[in-house]
């Protein structure tokens, strides 16, 4: 049942997106691709949107899968179960265990989290760049796209040479949308 | 219950101006919690900054719930939590509703083949600042590099694992070798 589904697989991506939402991203580019909800493709558009659109990224993710695949109650209910462990854990910190994270056993356990953590974004970024440029359908390599990501990337990481903020992620995703509707639109 | 109708409002307001998630919005939540409502002191903000570092999910949703337990006991938390997340729910609803139909469009949809490749590097810049703020002992480090090779290759074989069961795997070694490590410093004391 698709509300079921959605509940759990959300509930568990809510569970485990230690370090806030890029730790997320994996997670549900798991439950979404295991269940066939979303494809790839899709589900780099909708980071996106996330990006650009107010509201914590994890959340706006499970609201457009929930309402994508099951309507008003889907977004409802994925919504829910991916904010829920965050709240009930606050709670159970600030009602019974106000120690709890300062326990050694705990803090042993997130110490090894976080940097798996960190390695499971990174192979999650560099295998989307990999298929966006080299991993077509046809098996091609796609030049134009190393060239776009190339330069989106200098553009990005340089800007914060040049000025100590540098070009915000909605900058970005401006950026290269204007740059695929030039680039694209032309070829 | 003016103090519940205020928590959601706030939250609300807190909710509809938190881009890209994270970091950024606590200089939002510290001049409105702290310095105009008075709720919490700055301390306590960067109390909840490391719990949330801590606990899953959002950092947003752990604030609005601390703060709002703070203020209204049981119902403020739940009141601050559906604030928080109302308003990405109504926008993302609305948005889930045309998204497909507006990428039938052609210059919207080659808009998004660009934003597709700008998404890679976001998610590659997040990691990048994590791997600085990162603890940097061998254990970490072997656990990070071995992680990522693993998420790498399972993903080009397109072999199907959760990656729940290395994150747990990782979290048991990492015990693990605290509890070696104690021991050994014990009979090191003897």
């Amino acid at each position: 049942m698709i509300y079921l589904d959605l509940l759990i697989g959300f509930l568990e991506v809510g569970f485990f997106s230690f370090g806030g939402a890029y730790a997320a991203i994996p997670l549900i580019r798991d439950v979404v691709l295991s269940h066939g909800w979303l494809d790839e493709e899709m589900l780099s558009y909708i980071i996106a949107v996330s990006e650009s659109t107010p509201g914590p990224i994890m959340v706006n993710l499970a609201t457009y899968v929930g309402s994508a695949k099951a309507g008003v109650l889907g977004a409802f209910i994925a919504t829910a179960a991916v904010v829920l462990p965050a709240f009930v854990i606050i709670m159970i910190v600030m009602l019974l265990a106000k120690n709890l994270l300062k326990n050694r056993y705990v803090q042993a356990a997130l110490g090894g989290l976080k940097p798996c953590i960190i390695g499971i974004i990174l192979a999650t970024g560099a295998y989307m760049i990999m298929q966006n440029c080299f991993l077509q359908a046809d098996a091609e390599v796609d030049i134009l796209s190393i060239l776009i990501t190339c330069g989106l990337g200098i553009v990005y990481f340089g800007s914060r040479k040049i000025r100590k903020k540098g070009l915000s992620p909605i900058a970005l995703v401006c950026v290269s949308a204007v740059v695929g509707v030039f680039v694209y639109g032309v070829k | 219950m003016p103090v519940l109708i205020d928590l959601f409002m706030t939250f609300a307001k807190i909710g509809l101006f938190i881009f890209g998630g994270g970091y950024a919005m606590l200089s939002l939540i510290e001049d409105i919690c702290v310095e105009k409502k008075k709720w919490i002191s700055h301390d306590e903000l960067m109390n909840i900054t490391v719990i949330a570092e801590s606990t899953p999910g959002p950092i947003a949703i752990n604030c609005a719930t601390y703060v709002g337990y703070k203020k209204g006991k049981m119902a403020g938390g739940i009141m601050a939590t559906i604030g928080v997340v109302m308003p990405s729910f109504v926008i993302i609803f609305l948005i889930s509703k045309y998204l497909e139909r507006f990428l039938e469009i052609r210059w919207i949809a080659n808009a998004f083949c660009g934003i597709k490749l700008a998404v890679g590097i976001l998610i590659i810049d997040a990691a990048v600042k994590m791997v600085i703020k990162m603890k940097k002992k061998p254990l970490q480090i072997c656990i990070m590099v071995v992680s990522f090779l693993f998420v790498m290759i399972i993903n080009v074989m397109k072999i199907r694992f959760s990656t729940i069961l290395i994150m747990l795997s990782s979290a048991l070694i990492s015990i693990f070798v605290f509890v070696i490590e104690q021991k050994t410093k014990k009979e090191g004391e003897r």
